[in-house]
């Protein structure tokens, strides 16, 4: 059994707003490079110039605004909600190699997902006029929500969590929602059977406006609820009876943590797929540079994370140029290994603590 | 006050308390003693609610059962047997989670305080995790401590609750953290301890309140509860007491049960 401690990490750390202001530098960086590479030649300077209210030709307008700034707009909020709900996971679990992806989670979100794509024609016409494009990232936080209940009912007893019930639970649940999903795949016609491929690519290509207002609301409700959850997340970290001892209503905080990851996920999912590691890579990053005090670290995971995501975003369509690789297959090519570090760390620690 | 009244708690169909009806006063410190298994770490669970009861658990008046845990928490700290931190928070952090987890303000002065008061000022940037199994539980008790600084809230006398504060400290350390429960106590606070060591709880408690398989056998001053009869029922050997001139009651423990050599 894995101990459920992480490494040591050095008490030495960034001052608080060096690093907040590093990382909203970053985020700045990531923004212009993405809004500012691609096939169109579009530069800095006409993306100052555009800022500064000169005119654009009518193709350039279409390529910043229709094409460029959604897809920017979606990678921001992807990564910082992936960001976010590995760290509210990782609090809730009190194990920092929770992640949506590899617990489950992220499949869950999939299953709801693609049962929205697939069975949504049979809801009634009222309801799917009153909700409207946000069914798809609704329905996945509805399943992440589901599957975060249930694993969090098999791997944690009041006391602690076991890691490998969580991973192995994870597994479980990923190869149930999986099946589940191919049954439905079977269940498919031809026109959800595209929208099923494209959304399955894992990817930020085709964002449009209407995606990201469709799962604009659920990220900003998630992101919103995370920072309050902090002050309880760093006592829960004692485990939840002293928790409550000082002062923190832990189920509330934990159906919170539950619905405010779910939510996270399930959007980030529905409009952008499977793309892995972000939720693990970001704050496992983070804890080295600042500690685990959750205050800060939830913000600036946010950011982090926005900064990634958008950044791999970049790699991924101009490394093939003029294809596009998968995001998801980057972020898992540099958070895996990430991952396995962190395993192979966890356990050096427990030999040392029980040497 | 903290009353308990006829609590009972069982687990399946072992019964591990039966109807413990104990008075923790004000100002006083409340030693819990017992053999291993006799009860004590569940009935201070119990009085807690970490363990589901039978009976009733006022704290000053309020009963625990229907209060929120934010009513409770500017009332009493409690510090557990053993607390595993899931991730590397620094000492100073832990500390300071004692006052900030339950939304009151933030004192970096007594967070120091308590850190100092436990012998481990100076050491706020240590990685909780990479301390000793004594260090830990006195950055512990500093958290406990620094939640409930004042031994007197307006509304009422605050409660230290430890569970086997001593266990894992060096004789020294020991001295130490009983003086700390002592005048916390003798400032006016309410302190329950769970203790193994009964020379220890002779020497700083008020009363002794003594389990002998999950049943309240004896409470009272340490006069009345270190007795040879008492006390041999409960461990199973022989027992010899003396009189301190500081100390009070000491016990030695005389040959025990003879093992067979066979």
């Amino acid at each position: 059994m894995l101990s459920l401690t992480g490494p040591a990490v050095s008490s030495r750390r960034l001052p608080r707003l060096t690093l907040t202001i590093a990382l909203a530098t970053l985020v700045l960086v990531a923004s212009v490079a993405s809004l500012t590479s691609g096939a169109a030649g579009l530069g800095v300077g006409d993306l100052a110039g555009a800022l500064l209210g000169e005119g654009l030709s009518p193709r350039d307008r279409i390529v910043l605004f229709d094409i460029r700034l959604p897809r920017l707009a979606l990678g921001l909020a992807v990564g910082a909600s992936l960001a976010v709900s590995g760290v509210i996971l990782q609090g809730l679990f009190r194990n920092p190699l929770a992640d949506p992806g590899i617990v489950g989670v992220s499949s869950g979100a999939g299953l709801g997902a693609v049962l929205a794509i697939v069975l949504g024609g049979l809801l009634p016409s009222t309801l799917t006029v009153t909700i409207g494009p946000a069914l798809v990232p609704v329905a996945a936080g509805l399943g992440g929500w589901v599957t975060t209940l249930i694993l969090y009912r098999v791997a944690t007893s009041g006391r602690r969590t076991d890691v490998a019930m969580m991973l192995l639970a994870g597994i479980a649940l990923s190869a149930l929602a999986g099946a589940a999903t191919g049954v439905l795949t079977y269940l498919a016609d031809d026109r959800q059977l595209r929208d099923l491929t494209f959304w399955s690519m894992g990817s930020l290509a085709g964002a449009t406006w209407a995606k990201f207002g469709a799962a604009l609301p659920l990220m900003a409700l998630a992101l919103s609820l995370a920072p309050r959850l902090a002050r309880g997340m760093n006592a829960l970290a004692l485990g939840e009876a002293q928790a409550a001892h000082m002062g923190v209503d832990v189920e509330w905080l934990k159906r919170l943590a539950v619905l405010s990851a779910a939510a996270a996920t399930g959007a980030a999912v529905a409009v952008s797929g499977g793309i892995g590691f972000v939720g693990i890579v970001v704050p496992h990053l983070l804890r080295q540079a600042q500690g685990p005090d959750h205050r800060r670290l939830i913000p600036h995971a946010a950011l982090l994370g926005a900064a990634l995501l958008v950044l791999a975003d970049l790699v991924s369509r101009t490394i093939v140029a003029p294809a596009e690789l998968p995001i998801g297959i980057l972020t898992a090519l540099f958070g895996a290994p990430v991952f396995l570090w962190m395993l192979l760390r966890s356990n050096q620690f427990r030999r040392r603590q029980n040497a | 006050m903290l009353d308990l009244r006829d609590l009972s708690v069982r687990f399946g169909q072992r019964i591990v308390l039966r109807d413990i009806t104990l008075q923790a006063r004000a100002g006083e410190l409340l030693a819990i003693c017992g053999a291993n298994g006799a009860g004590k770490s569940t009935l201070l669970k119990a009085a807690l609610g970490e363990v589901p009861s039978q009976g009733t658990i006022r704290l000053n008046g309020h009963d625990t059962a229907l209060s929120r845990p934010a009513t409770l928490a500017p009332l009493r700290a409690v510090l557990p047997q053993d607390t595993e931190v899931a991730f590397a928070f620094t000492l100073g952090e832990i500390v300071a989670m004692g006052r900030e987890a339950g939304a009151f303000a933030a004192e970096p002065e007594v967070d120091a305080l308590a850190l100092a008061a436990v012998g481990l000022q100076g050491r706020t940037d240590d990685d909780i995790r990479t301390l000793s199994g004594g260090e830990r539980q006195r950055g512990h008790l500093a958290r406990a401590l620094a939640q409930v600084w004042e031994p007197v809230a307006p509304s009422g006398p605050r409660w230290l609750l430890l569970d086997e504060p001593v266990a894992s400290l060096d004789l020294g350390q020991q001295l130490q953290v009983m003086r700390m429960a002592r005048s916390f106590a003798d400032a006016g606070g309410g302190v329950i301890a769970v203790m193994h060591d009964l020379n220890l709880s002779a020497m700083f408690a008020d009363r002794m309140a003594f389990l002998i398989e999950g049943r309240l056998a004896e409470v009272g001053s340490p006069a009345q509860v270190m007795q040879a009869p008492l006390l041999e029922r409960a461990y199973g050997c022989r027992i010899a007491l003396n009189r301190g001139p500081v100390t009070g009651p000491w016990l030695v423990p005389q040959a025990c049960v003879p093992f067979p050599l066979a």
